[in-house]
């Protein structure tokens, strides 16, 4: 028995919003006379963090702090529509909703308080601490609870606003495949590390070293749950898991857990994130959706290791031992590639 | 393990934003960990009932006769529904966005598809309760001839799978049974490249696995309402979807989720809400219908498996000049959401290279397995499975570093991809240059220097004189005695595992086992697409090497590796205002109407 | 079928309730008891959701027949802090973002007080060890197994952090 180290390299680059746009979601925001703020979607939180980012969304774009905004989802009696947490594009396009519906509940707010302060609206900011000041001044200022008491209490304004984010559909062309699927991609670069056992087939991965390249990290910890959990699953889906064993019968099929495998807290490995931030122009401060990426790199990765470790190209997933024995076994044993990169 | 190059990009930055980019703690863990979080199941009801179906055993059968009598007398039983229960028993889910034709029933009517297929609901007291009247279900099944290869699916003599699409393939734009790209002419670029790479490439069916599974509890509200709390991934796809195969206004249903047990894109389906309303309707009892485990394993809906032929031509230099895709989404047994995944992979194509002359034809194909779904990377996964191993393969057919050989291709800010939109806001050079830093992977300077920023457009952004074809037209392939064009498919061919499987010819031969496009391909331009006979200004200095071979082709002793910048696309640049949008010659939205 | 009474100490009380025989721990806990924090994930002892401790052993509730933890003593993540105090485990998996979905913390959660009862040291391999029965389809566990060992360290260097 021998182990044979290899090495694999991927480059993608994905898509963000569901293809061809025609995917509106809504945002609802208004704030309480206190200045505590509620943010009302139907998105769904599967786990990716849709309340936490939009959260931090509405803070920015009110200039309040994240604890004075809270966001409710998903109940169809008082949210506005959302096509769904999908095709990562909640960030972006909840993302985007919940922007315009707090951009235009922060002017009814400025304006309270510039009623309140007797100045231009246009002259006042905010501090993103409770505060609005005077511009230049702010030792003339007035906190956003006050200003939201006044415009409920005095000046008989709702501070709310309304958001919507679409990007119109696009056609595609029959001849060509002519279209404008959508308006941004992020991308990514991995290399993964293994080693494959000639006499099992069983293939052990040490490390992965990856560049994620997110437009930027609207919340790193968000960021690096997702690319952490994500690249496992691609782990996973490269290395262990189907539904039918022996597509395109159906036979075996796995029922449970014990079945259908997967990597347990065992089979962690140590892997190395760079996180790139390029904004996009029309996403939520440049925030592209990293859930869905995050795995596309391994697969190929992996599958590339395995040639690089023992020779044998495994064009069809997942990469099980049986199907690495039987390229070695094809191949007269096992032919180790040569570490990659050594110029 | 985790660092922020804010060194890259840092000028189209604005780093100072006060919550934008804090590690701020998620609004829902406080909940996650006290085990607080309102999951669907954790909302209790008095008098609940369960919901569990009776489902096929084979793969595809006619049901001659179906008996709910000794179920229906089973303890504890409520109700017992059939198709005939159904107020409009056919829906696809993307109707509610009109791309395509309704092909799915809620329970099976007189025909099974899958093995799984649901085909009788019970609602009883308990879940056991249920089970067990469900195996007192007397179901008499006429088995019938099935198909579960997606390349088998297309051939003459198939069984047909899915009657609202009789050639087992998803109609596109009302005209083609497969969505087509075509850029550039592929095959006279395969006649000048200096090699040809081609490969097949398998993904497999996967299931998403959120330890929450697939599941929903509806509840009578006051004002003839009724409430469903649902673990779906898309609240009003949801809501939409019940309200139109139960025929109820959209005002007596309340729908709330938005806490999810893990999805991964395997709860958009709406399969669950239906079902538990109509049986809520008709009970007036809470009923809850959860998926066990083996269901969310084997009957709901899976990544689909996909398979892909991809053949490149590629220069000596590396300059992949030509690149050729066959793809096959297996869908199941109905649509869901595969006819989707077809468009999305197709606007993926080439991979984020750029290369000037691509074709592809994707199909959406049925067979009677689990219909497929999205999954994280829907549509993309898959693909780029396959064109990442083949980067791999194409780098070593030319004796080239595998990550330099990307970078040499990659796509830059301002080329032309092959859905004929500009790319922008690139990044895929940066991040392999600096996992091959970090990694220790070794890459010479001048691809050290490389920037998605610069060198791309000029030339890079032309759209190339484009061959097209009428081929696929819909029903064509499937017409008796025909096989499936160019496919070169061998039902029983093995895996090819070996190193030396991989098909490697050195200058193409004019027929080579893969040509997926025509037979006979006209050399007619695009309409909106006049073929020029110069190439314009580039706004770029053009490098050295860089090649403008007019008429589909590209020159192929022009470079010398590795200065040449990637590939100089074939000359012919309509000017960007002359690009049609959104005009009438594309057919409307995707190219199918809901019927 | 005649019900079966059962007593048992839930979370430190006192509580009885009638069960169907052959009826499962984790549908009592969560229909006949309201203790919602134990999940159904799989009813096949595969996926670790509904993960208890009963007289201070792990155990699988949907596993378990109801009848059988008569007399006995079932704890919780309802249970596990000290009324609105939190435990130290759940302050550690709030700050290291051991959790996306949420839908197997409570199990885990289970595994890991289990394991730092009976070893206060413990090392990653024992962590691991711990929770190899609980599935997470989210993080790639590796924040779960930081939050746990991050747990062990404070205790052992005398810094309770709740």
């Amino acid at each position: 028995m021998t182990m044979h180290s290899g090495r694999g390299f991927a480059a993608i680059n994905y898509p963000i919003g569901m293809n061809l746009g025609g995917d509106p979601s809504q945002a609802l925001v208004h704030s309480n006379p206190d200045g505590k703020f509620m943010v009302t979607l139907s998105s769904i939180d599967l786990g990716q963090g849709m309340k936490s980012v939009t959260r931090q969304i509405a803070a920015e774009a009110l200039g309040i702090p994240v604890e004075d905004v809270y966001v409710d989802t998903a109940d169809s009696d008082t949210g506005p529509h959302c096509m769904g947490s999908f095709a990562s594009r909640g960030t972006h396009r909840v993302g985007n909703a919940v922007i315009a519906a707090a951009t235009e509940a922060r002017g009814v707010m400025l304006d309270a308080a510039a009623e309140e302060l007797e100045v231009n609206p246009e002259d006042l900011e905010t501090d993103g601490r409770g505060n609005i000041h005077v511009k230049g001044a702010p030792s003339r200022s007035i906190t956003s609870a006050e200003a939201c008491g006044a415009a409920q209490f005095k000046q008989g304004k709702t501070v709310s606003g309304r958001g919507i984010f679409l990007i119109p559909t696009s056609d595609v062309n029959p001849e060509t495949g002519e279209m404008t699927p959508v308006s941004c991609f992020a991308h990514a670069a991995l290399v993964v590390d293994i080693e494959v056992d000639d006499e099992t087939g069983e293939v052990l991965v040490k490390d992965m070293q990856s560049a994620y390249e997110v437009g930027r990290a609207l919340n790193p910890k968000l960021v690096e749950q997702q690319l952490i959990g994500g690249a496992w699953m691609g782990m996973s889906h490269a290395l262990y898991e189907t539904t039918e064993p022996h597509y395109p019968e159906r036979d075996n099929g796995p029922v449970d857990f014990n079945e259908y495998l997967m990597p347990g807290p065992g089979n962690v490995v140590p892997h190395h994130i760079s996180v790139l931030e390029r904004p996009a122009p029309d996403a939520p401060f440049g925030g592209k959706g990293p859930g869905e990426m995050c795995a596309n790199p391994v697969l190929p990765a992996m599958a590339n290791a395995v040639y690089n470790a023992v020779g044998v190209r495994v064009d069809e997933l997942p990469i099980t031992p049986e199907k690495i024995l039987r390229g070695i076994k094809a191949n007269g044993g096992a032919r180790p590639q040569g570490r990659p990169g050594q110029h | 393990m985790i660092e922020f190059r804010k060194d890259l990009f840092a000028d189209e930055r604005d780093d100072n934003l006060n919550e934008v980019g804090q590690p701020t703690r998620r609004q829902d863990i406080l909940g996650h960990v006290t085990g607080r979080s309102p999951f669907f199941d954790d909302h209790q009801f008095d008098g609940l009932t369960h919901l569990k179906c009776v489902r096929s055993p084979h793969h595809r059968a006619r049901i001659r006769h179906v008996d709910t009598s000794a179920a229906e007398r089973m303890p504890g039983v409520h109700r017992v529904l059939t198709e005939r229960d159904i107020p409009v028993n056919r829906n696809t889910l993307l109707a509610l966005i009109n791309f395509g034709k309704d092909d799915e029933p809620v329970l099976a009517s007189g025909q099974v598809n899958y093995v799984g297929d649901p085909v009788v609901a019970v609602i009883a007291d308990t879940e056991r309760q249920a089970r067990d009247a469900c195996a007192a279900v007397r179901v008499d099944y006429e088995v019938l001839p099935h198909v579960l290869d997606p390349e088998e699916a297309l051939l003459p003599d198939a069984p047909v799978v899915n009657e609202t699409y009789p050639n087992n393939s998803f109609d596109y734009h009302e005209k083609y049974d497969h969505q087509k790209l075509r850029f550039g002419d592929v095959q006279s670029a395969f006649a000048t490249a200096d090699k040809i790479v081609e490969a097949r490439y398998q993904m497999s069916p996967i299931e998403h696995a959120p330890t929450e599974t697939n599941g929903c509890i509806a509840v009578a509200e006051t004002n003839d309402r009724i409430a469903c709390y649902t673990s779906t991934q898309a609240l009003f796809f949801s809501l939409g979807t019940v309200a139109k195969v139960l025929d109820i206004s959209t005002a007596r249903l309340h729908f709330v989720g938005g806490t999810v047990g893990g999805g991964f894109g395997g709860k958009v389906d709406t399969v669950v809400e239906p079902l538990a309303i109509l049986g809520c309707l008709l009970t007036g009892r809470p009923v809850r219908f959860v998926y066990d485990r083996q269901e969310e394993m084997q009957v709901s809906s899976p990544r689909g498996a996909e398979r892909w032929y991809i053949k490149d031509g590629v220069m000596n230099d590396g300059r992949i000049v030509a690149r050729e895709f066959r793809g096959y989404f297996d869908g199941g047994a109905y649509t869901r959401l595969s006819s989707y995944a077809v468009i999305k992979g197709t606007a993926h194509l080439p991979g984020p290279y750029t290369i000037p002359n691509v074709s592809s034809n994707v199909y959406g194909v049925y067979t009677n397995r689990t219909p497929a779904s999205a999954m994280r990377g829907f549509g993309i996964t898959g693909v780029d499975f396959a064109i990442e191993c083949q980067m791999d393969r194409v780098a070593e057919a030319v004796g080239m570093d595998p990550v330099e050989l990307r970078l040499l291709n990659a796509y830059r800010d301002g080329d032309m991809k092959a859905h004929r939109r500009e790319a922008k806001n690139c990044a895929l050079i940066e991040c392999m240059q600096v996992a091959a830093e970090k990694s220790g992977w070794a890459i010479s300077d001048e691809f050290k220097k490389l920037s998605s920023l610069s060198g791309g457009g000029g030339e890079r952004a032309i759209i190339p004189h484009t061959v097209t074809d009428e081929h696929g037209k819909i029903g064509s392939s499937r017409a008796p005695g025909n096989t499936i064009p160019g496919s070169g498919y061998q039902p029983a061919a093995a895996p090819s595992l070996a190193a030396a499987a991989s098909t490697t010819y050195t200058a193409a031969p004019a027929a080579s086992p893969m040509p997926a496009s025509a037979p006979a391909p006209t050399h007619a331009p695009v309409s909106s697409q006049p073929p020029a006979t110069q190439a314009p200004p580039s706004r770029t200095p053009v490098r050295p090497g860089a090649s403008s071979a007019p008429g589909g082709t590209v020159n192929a002793d022009s470079a010398t590796r590795p200065a040449t910048p990637p590939p100089s696309a074939p000359a012919s640049r309509p000017a960007t205002s002359a690009r049609p949008r959104n005009n009438n010659r594309f057919s409307s939205l995707f190219g199918t109407r809901r019927r | 079928m005649s019900k079966v009474p059962v007593q048992l100490t839930l979370n430190g009380s006192d509580r009885s309730v009638f069960v169907d025989p052959g009826q499962n721990l984790l549908d009592v806990l969560r229909r006949s008891l309201g203790d919602l924090t134990p999940k159904y994930g799989c009813g096949q002892g595969t996926c670790g959701c509904c993960t208890v401790m009963i007289d201070g052993e792990t155990r699988l509730s949907c596993l378990t027949l109801a009848e059988s933890v008569d007399g006995c003593s079932v704890e919780t993540v309802a249970g596990i802090g000290e009324g609105a105090q939190l435990h130290e485990l759940q302050t550690a998996f709030m700050e290291h973002f051991a959790a996306q979905c949420g839908f197997c913390t409570t199990g885990m959660l289970m595994s890991a007080k289990h394991l730092l009862d009976n070893n206060p040291s413990p090392t990653r391999d024992d962590v691991v060890e711990a929770i190899s029965g609980n599935i997470c389809r989210c993080t790639g566990y590796e924040p779960i197994i930081n939050a746990i060992l991050d747990v062990a360290a404070r205790r052992g260097s005398g810094r309770h952090t709740s």
